[in-house]
């Protein structure tokens, strides 16, 4: 909780640095408020003070408090990225506050307890979202990002909005544990319209992942907005969105997941194929990444539809959120670092094995990552994930994700193979920035520890 | 201890290759590969001394919650596999001594770490190890033929890549099946192989037919057998000599090394109801193999194919589930593993020499260097498995496991020592003898490092030959093991 009030109050300060004359130093004082706010969630791990606050609207439960630990992390190492993109920007105080605001949003997702707070921290996260993806003002592939990440964003909340109302109209009630009460003790008999609200609530948080069918926006907003924004979503509004997901439908509904499994295996199957398919034959860099993240999402969502009401679930979707967010970050850093040269296509990246080689290496690290070989976290991202589905009565699923991985790793490779195997266009060395370096570096090394050493946060849980 | 050593050493010596410069490496390659070898021969002695001493086991945990435990371990047949990868690694370093390759402490630095993950998957006792040191195997030979192969090698290297890898995929599938389905003493859910086995026959005939191709699809498209093999001949011509030899001659036996390990005891319901089809399609591959490497006309696709057939037969063996047929297996690897980097390494020297491989095109080489043709001549038959090379008593005994299997499919896996015998002495007769075809083609002495190694595998192949009894006092305990844990 307190780590919560540091990030809204930096977001508050961040805005104040233009009018008092301190923009030079903002960014050191953001850095280190970030980890001031993981030092107090880490210290409340251990010795709460209290777990949940304001009526019980929210609550840092140990689970709140891991996924949050993991987009304060990803936060960190972003805005040690960021700083060099936004050096010369004269609205760069703007961005760091809306950035902030929306971690804020983000980190309130992970502890609700009531369907408003769920509410109120989507929107917190998004709004500032919504006017980020649009920051390249001149840019018209910013623009349509940013309108249309609004307008999906809204129709998404509309959805959600009228499935919590419905919710409520049958349950009399916003808090998820009373509404788990009363599932328990209505079994059978409760209104039809209070299924149409989770099914509804089901459908807007698959927006919000961005799973298939619900996916549209997903990769012209991915593309459209600027890179290192694109890192900011596919990294915190990703562990976000699925720390909600989780805390939804496996507490809130898991009384009733006969309305809603089925609905979801559908989303996974569409999601593994479209986004699989459809990112093998992008040749833009940044949409494939857009559609793998798809296919991550769908990974995801099986260890939620597995259900398994164990911690083992907990721990499977927090390290495969932490996986996926450092090897994102190592991606995109990689990324907007070559993109400076020219496009987002793939011939970018031609040569960079010659032209910049500890960039290639980390780039490679996280293609490995993410393509889900050993000795990467990606892999026992994805084992955990088999283990979780082999106790489902789904496992043709899991063939599928076998065989869509397989494809994955096609896409993923075909950076690999133009890094180290296509000539350059240029042999120009690629330029980068002391902190970005560091960053993608440590991110890598780290990709490469959590795999070799996954006891820590797979077993964060006891089982 | 020394088990965890054999494992430990290849990675650090990986690292320091990968920081030395230019000539360096290779040396330092050179040196740490031998080290590796004499490393294996120490761990052959505990062995020989005492087969359970607790020098030759290790095990760790890794991650407790998951039952993964880091346990290696050698019995029979991953002593003899283990110091047939350290024997050979050596020699494939020697063999590039002659070519020049760019960035060569990373190409040595991944011939390490192969060797590495080699020894790991010999040596596994985990499930979840073996799984990992598995697919790590592959990590590094994909960037040995992507950066150092040749002709449309991205294209090839990547085929190959899925190909493995969708394969793997199916087998953690099974092996997470099994997992989810086994019971430690403990009681806890376990990934030891022995914790595996009993999983795999507390299941019924259906169960146990579902994992048997889910495992075995990874370990068809390895070795490679029929119809898994198209992404073989390609990968083999295209990658860089030293990568086809480690691919043909101890990557394939991790194929047929995880069947005998990790697919017979863990399934044999599975294997009585599907092993003669399986045994039938590794037959089709012999006799396809052979008959296809009988039409080319480039070398070192010839000895592609032919590698092809060779583990085909052995796979065949070992599938029948026979004393003979496993005996003989462990013979062959041996001996074909040893055979196939003396064969690629012949044709990498044709092409340095002559600046061709085409058969036709090749001719009266006897006339100018009759050393090399002694030596290609012992090669070759060692190929072909005369009597008293070491090709001979591993196949004799796996057609002899095949015919316990069944008479008709020993016949026709008998074939491929006849159809072995037209592809190899009908490429020996027009390479070396007879007149020159091409006047421009001229073959001088050969160089000191190829002369050595192709004596040092003469040597080998005909000590084999003669006393193959040095193999099968090591693998014979493990192989009466195993089938006391069939019946």
């Amino acid at each position: 909780m307190k780590g919560f009030l540091v990030i809204s109050a930096l977001g508050v300060l961040a805005m104040l640095a233009e009018v008092f004359k301190f923009k030079r130093i903002l960014l050191p004082l953001v850095v280190l408020g970030i980890l001031a706010a993981y030092a107090l969630n880490y210290m409340e791990w251990e010795h709460p003070y209290s777990i949940s606050y304001f009526q019980n609207m929210i609550a840092f439960d140990k689970v709140a408090l891991a996924f949050s630990g993991v987009i304060l992390i990803t936060t960190f190492f972003w805005f040690i990225l960021a700083n060099n993109t936004y050096d010369n920007e004269p609205h760069m105080v703007d961005h760091y506050a809306l950035v902030l605001f929306a971690v804020t949003g983000a980190i309130m997702m992970t502890a609700f307890t009531n369907m408003t707070t769920l509410f109120i921290g989507i929107e917190i996260m998004s709004i500032p979202l919504y006017v980020l993806a649009a920051s390249k003002k001149n840019n018209i592939n910013s623009n349509e990002a940013g309108f249309k990440y609004l307008i999906m964003g809204s129709f998404a909340s509309a959805f959600l909005l009228f499935g919590i109302a419905l919710i409520y109209g049958a349950t009399g009630s916003f808090d998820l544990n009373e509404i788990r009460a009363y599932i328990a003790s209505n079994p059978g008999n409760m209104p039809s319209f209070f299924y149409a609200g989770v099914i509804m609530m089901l459908i807007a948080m698959c927006f919000k992942v961005s799973a298939a069918p619900f996916h549209f926006w997903a990769p012209d907003v991915y593309h459209g907005s600027p890179t290192i924004i694109t890192a900011l979503m596919s990294t915190v509004v990703k562990t976000a969105a699925f720390a909600a997901f989780m805390r939804l439908f496996m507490i809130g509904f898991n009384g009733v997941n006969e309305t809603w499994t089925g609905i979801l295996v559908v989303v996974i199957a569409l999601s593994l194929l479209i986004s699989n398919i459809t990112a093998a034959m992008q040749s833009n860099v940044k949409r494939m990444l857009a559609y793998s993240s798809i296919s991550h999402a769908a990974f995801m969502l099986m260890v939620i539809l597995a259900n398994v009401r164990t911690n083992l679930s907990v721990n499977a979707i927090l390290y495969y959120s932490l996986a996926y967010s450092i090897g994102s970050i190592t991606a995109f850093g990689v990324l907007n670092a070559v993109t400076k040269y020219g496009n987002e296509n793939f011939e970018e990246f031609n040569g960079l094995g010659k032209r910049n080689p500890v960039l290639a290496v980390c780039m490679t690290i996280a293609m490995l990552s993410l393509a889900g070989i050993p000795i990467t976290a990606g892999f026992f991202a994805k084992y955990f994930v088999f283990t979780a589905m082999m106790t489902t009565t789904y496992k043709w699923l899991l063939i599928l994700a076998v065989l869509t991985s397989a494809v994955g790793v096609y896409y993923y490779f075909k950076v690999i193979i133009a890094m180290y195997f296509k000539p350059a266009a240029n042999e120009e060395p690629v330029e980068i920035d002391m902190g970005s370096k560091m960053v993608i570096i440590l991110t890598a090394l780290i990709t490469v520890i959590i795999g070799v050493v996954p006891s820590y946060i797979a077993e964060m849980f006891s089982v | 201890m020394l088990a965890g050593l054999l494992i430990v050493f290849p990675l650090i010596a990986a690292l320091l290759v990968f920081m030395a410069k230019g000539k360096g490496a290779r040396n330092l390659a050179l040196g740490f590969s031998i080290l590796q070898f004499a490393l294996s021969l120490v761990a052959l002695f505990q062995f020989k001394h005492n087969p359970t001493s607790h020098h030759l086991l290790l095990n760790c945990t890794w991650v407790k919650s998951l039952g993964i435990n880091f346990a290696v371990g050698l019995d029979g047949f991953a002593m003899l596999l283990v110091l047939l990868t350290t024997f050979l690694v050596p020699l494939i370093i020697v063999t590039s001594f002659k070519n020049t390759y760019e960035k060569e402490n990373i190409f040595y630095g991944l011939i390490l770490l192969m060797q590495m993950a080699l020894v790991g998957v010999f040596m596994a006792n985990d499930g979840f190890l073996f799984y990992v040191f598995w697919e790590l195997a592959l990590i590094p030979i994909y960037f040995i033929c992507l950066m150092w192969g040749g002709e449309n090698r991205g294209k090839i290297t990547f085929k190959f890549f899925v190909y493995t890898l969708l394969g793997s995929l199916f087998m953690l599938v099974g092996l997470v099946y099994l997992y989810n389905n086994s019971m430690s003493l403990a009681g806890t859910k376990s990934w030891a192989i022995q914790d595996l086995i009993n999983s795999g026959r507390s299941l019924g005939e259906g169960q146990q037919s579902i994992i048997f191709w889910l495992i075995f699809i990874a370990f068809a498209i390895k070795m490679p057998i029929f119809p898994f093999h198209t992404w073989q001949p390609d990968t083999y011509v295209t990658a860089p000599t030293q990568g086809t030899m480690l691919l043909s001659g101890i990557m394939a036996k991790m194929g047929t090394f995880g069947v005998m390990k990790w697919l017979l005891p863990i399934v044999p319901m599975g294997i009585e109801k599907w092993g003669g089809f399986a045994i039938g399609l590794s037959i089709v591959g012999v006799i396809y193999g052979s008959c296809i490497a009988i039409v080319q006309k480039d070398y070192k696709r010839l000895i592609a194919y032919s590698s092809f057939a060779h583990v085909g037969l052995i796979g065949a063996g070992i599938l029948t589930a026979t004393a003979q047929g496993l005996q003989g297996a462990m013979l062959q690897m041996v001996a074909h593993g040893i055979n196939a980097v003396g064969l690629f390494l012949i044709a990498d020297i044709l092409l340095r020499h002559t600046g061709t491989r085409d058969i036709d095109k090749l001719g009266g080489i006897r006339s100018m260097n009759g050393n090399f043709a002694v030596l290609f001549l012992i090669v070759m038959l060692g190929a072909v498995a005369l009597p008293l090379t070491s090709g001979f008593p591993g196949e004799f005994l796996l057609i002899n496991g095949v015919f316990q299997f069944s008479a008709t499919a020993a016949a026709f896996a008998g074939l491929s020592v006849i159809l072995g015998a037209v592809y190899m002495l009908r490429s020996y007769q027009s390479i070396m003898l007879g007149d020159r075809k091409d006047s421009n083609i001229t073959f001088g002495s050969l160089d000191g490092s190829d002369k050595a190694v192709l004596i040092i595998i003469c040597a080998a192949i005909i000590a084999f030959g003669v006393y193959p009894k040095a193999l099968t006092d090591i693998t014979e305990p493990a192989v009466k093991a195993l089938m006391q844990n069939l019946k």
